[in-house]
């Protein structure tokens, strides 16, 4: 879906979004209340200067308008794929991006983002992924890397991992796949004015998604593990039951 | 002189952590491994790649990590993650003198890739709420495989990062970079390129490390307690604020303004003010370090 009419089922009582070379930014009205909105479209690489604005936007959220909520539109193929944003330290810019984000949250913002179209990686992970609770529509598209570049990596061979993304969750990419590991909250589909609101209105700045992957079944291991490490006590037992 | 450059995770944890003080959670004799890599045909490792635990750092009481480069690269799966998060969370309870995290990661283990994605941003959250409670993080960052991909992010959200020379720090590893745009755009077997790009120094010299040591255990022990003192001595600093973002934002976007034209990290070392700026790969750490601590950029 494109942004504009994206932004017209999620705001129909009215929004100021622009568009400026694939970063969104503006205001909308939700539950009659106005909410930030930030994000980016046209499956934008995420380079240096989109992390920035994107950073910007959160800290002029705070600065300016103290916990009004903020709404994350995630359109990304990733972190851009280039030497001189790696020349620049692209994982700085990532990083400070994903700082700001926990600072709005620290601050009372409460943060939700949508996938409407793709979430690749590195864009991903410091926007949606840094939100109180991430949604995603459908038909959007969600993975890390693209096969290609997977196989070369892994020296997996692309006939295999093709085959493997067909059936395996862990390695096939989709909103079922994430919302089964708790990566997502939620697979928006009808008013979405309606689901948006509600999701600002539940949105915690705790991080539930490894209990919500046990409970869904698609992370056996991710809140055991991390339990065990807290408690150190009943290592055997916390595991054994919670295994798959 | 101890390289940490050719040591594994646990010969850094002894090497770096004051003699016999490491006690390790969730030991490899549990037997703990990734529930996906068996379905891949891929092997195991019984810490899956990461030792965690809690230490003594100049007497002072730690956590700390240790990724195994030797496993899959240090690669994020959903157990290697798991055990971060909980060092992290742990650290919220029992309040530490500091986090000490010794990175070496390819980032997301892309063979199992969407849990591996979740895990990063979990281990992300779970290091900025450690920050959030006043306690420190440091990371160290001179392994032979790097930090990157995630890792690269994880390791910039920590207060401070002690890296070595032959240490590098970034986000797309550049055989990604090769395969997705072709090797004029980067050239993954130019190996003096990927270290102007990815090292060490070039890190140094745009601020996005604190420190640049010789590779050797014990200048990272005592680089890593140095960092652990200064954010104590600024505790205001540990945790996130609105200024200090802004100062950041500042800082990264005069980077961009200033060298955004630059085509090879040389130019930007010239453009710093660097008189010999083509020298700089060959001297050794504490000389580059007094050649440049006054021209290089600080946030």
């Amino acid at each position: 879906m494109d942004w504009i009419s994206l932004a017209a089922q999620l705001f129909p009582h009215g929004h100021t979004i622009v568009e400026q070379d694939n970063f969104l930014t503006g205001t909308a009205q939700v539950d009659g209340a106005t909410v930030s909105v930030i994000g980016s479209c046209g499956h934008a690489p995420i380079g240096v200067e989109i992390a920035l604005l994107q950073a910007q936007a959160v800290l002029a959220a705070v600065r300016n308008f103290p916990q009004r909520p903020i709404v994350i539109l995630v359109d990304t193929q990733g972190q851009r794929l280039r030497h001189r944003d790696e020349m620049l330290g692209i994982n700085s810019y990532m990083a400070h991006l994903g700082k700001c984000m926990a600072l709005a949250r620290s601050q009372g913002h409460k943060i939700v983002a949508l996938v409407y179209d793709q979430a690749l990686s590195g864009g991903f992970i410091t926007s949606g992924m840094m939100a109180d609770a991430c949604f995603a529509l459908p038909q959007a598209t969600i993975r890390v890397m693209g096969l290609p570049a997977m196989a070369r990596i892994t020296k997996v061979p692309l006939e295999r991992l093709t085959e493997l993304a067909k059936s395996n969750p862990v390695f096939a990419p989709g909103p079922v796949n994430y919302l089964q590991m708790g990566g997502i909250d939620a697979i928006w589909d009808g008013d979405l004015a309606l689901q948006l609101a509600e999701a600002l209105r539940d949105a915690s700045p705790q991080d539930q998604r490894s209990a919500a992957g046990l409970q869904r079944g698609g992370r056996s291991q991710a809140f055991p593990v991390a339990q065990a490490v807290l408690d150190h006590v009943n290592l055997h037992a916390n595991l054994r039951d919670n295994a798959p | 002189m101890n390289s940490y450059l050719e040591a594994h995770a646990r010969e850094r944890l002894d090497a770096v952590l004051d003699p016999g003080s490491f006690r390790e959670f969730l030991p490899p004799s549990l037997r703990i491994v990734s529930p996906h890599l068996g379905q891949l045909d891929a092997p195991v490792s019984f810490d899956d790649g990461v030792a965690i635990g809690a230490g003594k750092l100049f007497g002072e009481p730690i956590l700390v990590a240790a990724q195994e480069g030797g496993f899959m690269g240090g690669a994020v799966g959903e157990v290697h993650g798991a055990k971060l998060t909980g060092l992290l969370q742990r650290a919220l309870r029992e309040r530490p003198y500091a986090v000490l995290l010794l990175l070496e990661s390819g980032g997301v283990r892309l063979h199992e890739a969407n849990a591996g994605l979740i895990a990063v941003s979990e281990v992300m959250r779970a290091l900025l709420e450690v920050r959030a409670a006043g306690i420190p993080v440091i990371v160290l960052v001179g392994g032979s495989n790097g930090c990157f991909g995630g890792m690269g992010i994880v390791a910039c959200c920590a207060n401070a990062i002690v890296m070595s020379e032959e240490g590098r720090l970034a986000m797309s590893g550049p055989e990604v970079i090769e395969t997705a745009n072709g090797v004029e755009e980067f050239d993954a077997r130019d190996r003096a390129l990927v270290w102007r790009t990815t090292g060490g120094k070039h890190r140094y010299l745009l601020g996005d490390c604190q420190m640049l040591v010789a590779d050797d255990s014990a200048a990272f022990r005592q680089a890593a307690f140095e960092l652990m003192q200064e954010c104590h001595a600024a505790a205001a600093t540990i945790s996130l604020t609105l200024e200090a973002l802004e100062a950041e934002q500042q800082f990264l976007q005069d980077r961009v303004d200033d060298f955004g034209a630059a085509v090879d990290p040389l130019d930007i070392w010239q453009k710093i003010g660097l008189a010999d700026a083509a020298n700089l790969p060959m001297l050794e750490a504490d000389a580059f370090v007094a050649a440049t601590a006054q021209l290089r950029r600080r946030p």
